[in-house]
């Protein structure tokens, strides 16, 4: 039952009709998802009693944050997929997904610098949260830099699927090696700001906004698929009758 | 099939011995980087002995990255590369063959010649001591997971500048245990608990890495 779905979903027009029907509803989802975390957490949320009011780039950051691992997590399990079903579309949403999490990374980082400066009172501290989403970056940088060295995008998306496996592997021993590194190392006393039960009114926003982070990304990735989809079986039938009827 | 390991371990390291110029390379480099260092920071012999376990830790990262090529690339160029994947031989037996042969040629040399240099940054005996284990336990990992990137871009035109951009990321973990084991032994705590993980990190880069390793040589050749 379930492989018969993912060999329906395995062939590329099937996958384009779906995916085509899905996107509106997507889209309304996620639409709402954001209107009303951004209104909660912007708006009804009260201001930190600490922080103030630039607490609220949370509603961006932390969702960024939890995107960047979600989305590796992704790529490793279509990676496996493309590796062991050889289905063209893992192999489309693979390397899509990539750019997304990189962007997701580096907004991670960028918001984090930001809310660190007046917090912290620097742009940058060799954390061990910090530096694990840097070395993060580099990952994806290197599985984009990987994809686009191999003219042939076919064994391009072997190779980064191989390497996508690779990473997966290594992120938690990356994660808690750099944990290591930095408690042993006498750390700035400020950095992490322990949540002592996160106030409702300030989590249920956050909530919001991550799960509407998740639809962002899965609109993305399907729209970004889609293209490449088409780029790639342009030459085949189903294509070309697709654009002769009405589009 | 050991025999096969053999007969590869065996043809690596003769055909690295008749190109004794390229076998000094990586050694040499090794030397010059940790050379530069005390020109860079200054002379000054608490800081150099600070920061001696980052020095010949980060010398041995880039002088392993600038060998790495060697281990497949001169055998995919002649094409017994090739030969090696068709043959009855399981692949993943072979790589580790291959990633012994190069720890031997360009591991080996930095692992001796390393304590020698910490003597001349200032480090202390006990400091040293771990040095030397770290860097026996440490630079087969640095081959192993090599292995796996040169795999990956070995059939690419440019793939040095992408080899380090795969690499190094993975390289993280050895230099934190490596240099956090040295830190300890030198101001004077057991350095047990990093060397353990340094040896864990070594048993599953060995028995991990030459499977991912051929499932991407046999991507690179197809």
């Amino acid at each position: 039952m379930i492989m018969r779905f993912i060999y329906q979903l395995g062939s590329p027009p099937y996958f384009y009709a779906l995916s085509g029907r899905l996107l509106p509803w997507l889209s309304g989802i996620c639409l709402i998802l954001f209107a009303t975390g951004l209104y909660g957490g912007l708006v009804l949320a009260p201001a930190d009693y600490q922080q103030g009011d630039s607490f609220r780039i949370i509603y961006i950051h932390v969702p960024a944050a939890w995107m960047s691992m979600f989305v590796y997590m992704v790529m490793a399990f279509s990676g496996a997929m493309a590796l062991i079903w050889r289905i063209k579309i893992a192999e489309i949403i693979l390397i899509n997904s990539a750019h997304i999490g990189a962007v997701f990374t580096f907004l991670a980082l960028v918001t984090g610098s930001i809310w660190g400066k007046p917090m912290w009172g620097t742009w940058w501290v060799w954390d061990a949260r910090l530096t694990s989403e840097l070395l993060l970056l580099f990952l994806y940088l290197g599985v984009l830099a990987l994809y686009s060295a191999i003219d042939d995008k076919r064994k391009a998306a072997r190779a980064v699927a191989i390497l996508a496996l690779v990473g997966v592997v290594n992120i938690p021993i990356i994660h808690y090696s750099v944990e290591w590194w930095s408690t042993l190392h006498q750390g700035p006393t400020i950095t992490k700001f322990d949540k002592p039960s996160i106030d409702t009114r300030m989590l249920i926003p956050l909530l919001l906004m991550a799960v509407a982070h998740k639809f962002l990304y899965a609109i993305v990735v399907l729209l970004r698929a889609r293209n490449d989809l088409l780029w790639r079986e342009r030459r085949s039938q189903w294509v070309a009758t697709l654009f002769k009827d009405g589009s | 099939m050991l025999q096969a390991f053999f007969i590869i371990l065996q043809r690596d390291l003769i055909l690295a011995i008749r190109h004794r110029a390229e076998l000094m390379n990586p050694v040499l480099f090794f030397v010059l980087v940790v050379v530069l260092f005390p020109l860079g920071i200054g002379a000054e012999a608490t800081i150099l002995e600070r920061i001696a376990p980052a020095i010949i830790w980060i010398a041995a990262l880039l002088s392993a990255l600038l060998s790495l090529d060697r281990i497949f690339r001169t055998d995919m160029e002649d094409g017994s590369l090739e030969q090696m994947l068709i043959s009855a031989q399981p692949m993943s037996l072979l790589i580790l063959a291959k990633i012994i042969a190069h720890w031997l040629i360009t591991g080996l040399p930095v692992v001796i010649v390393g304590p020698l240099l910490a003597l001349f940054l200032g480090l202390s005996i006990e400091g040293i001591e771990t040095l030397f284990i770290t860097l026996l336990l440490g630079t087969p990992i640095l081959s192993a997971i090599g292995s796996v990137g040169v795999a990956l871009t070995v059939g690419l035109r440019r793939g040095g500048v992408i080899l380090s951009l795969l690499v190094l990321p993975l390289y993280v973990p050895v230099l934190i245990f490596a240099s956090q084991a040295v830190d300890a032994a030198a101001s004077g705590f057991p350095p047990v608990a990093a060397i353990a993980m340094l040896s864990a990190l070594l048993l599953l880069s060995l028995s991990l890495t030459p499977w991912a390793a051929s499932a991407a040589l046999k991507m690179s050749v197809s």
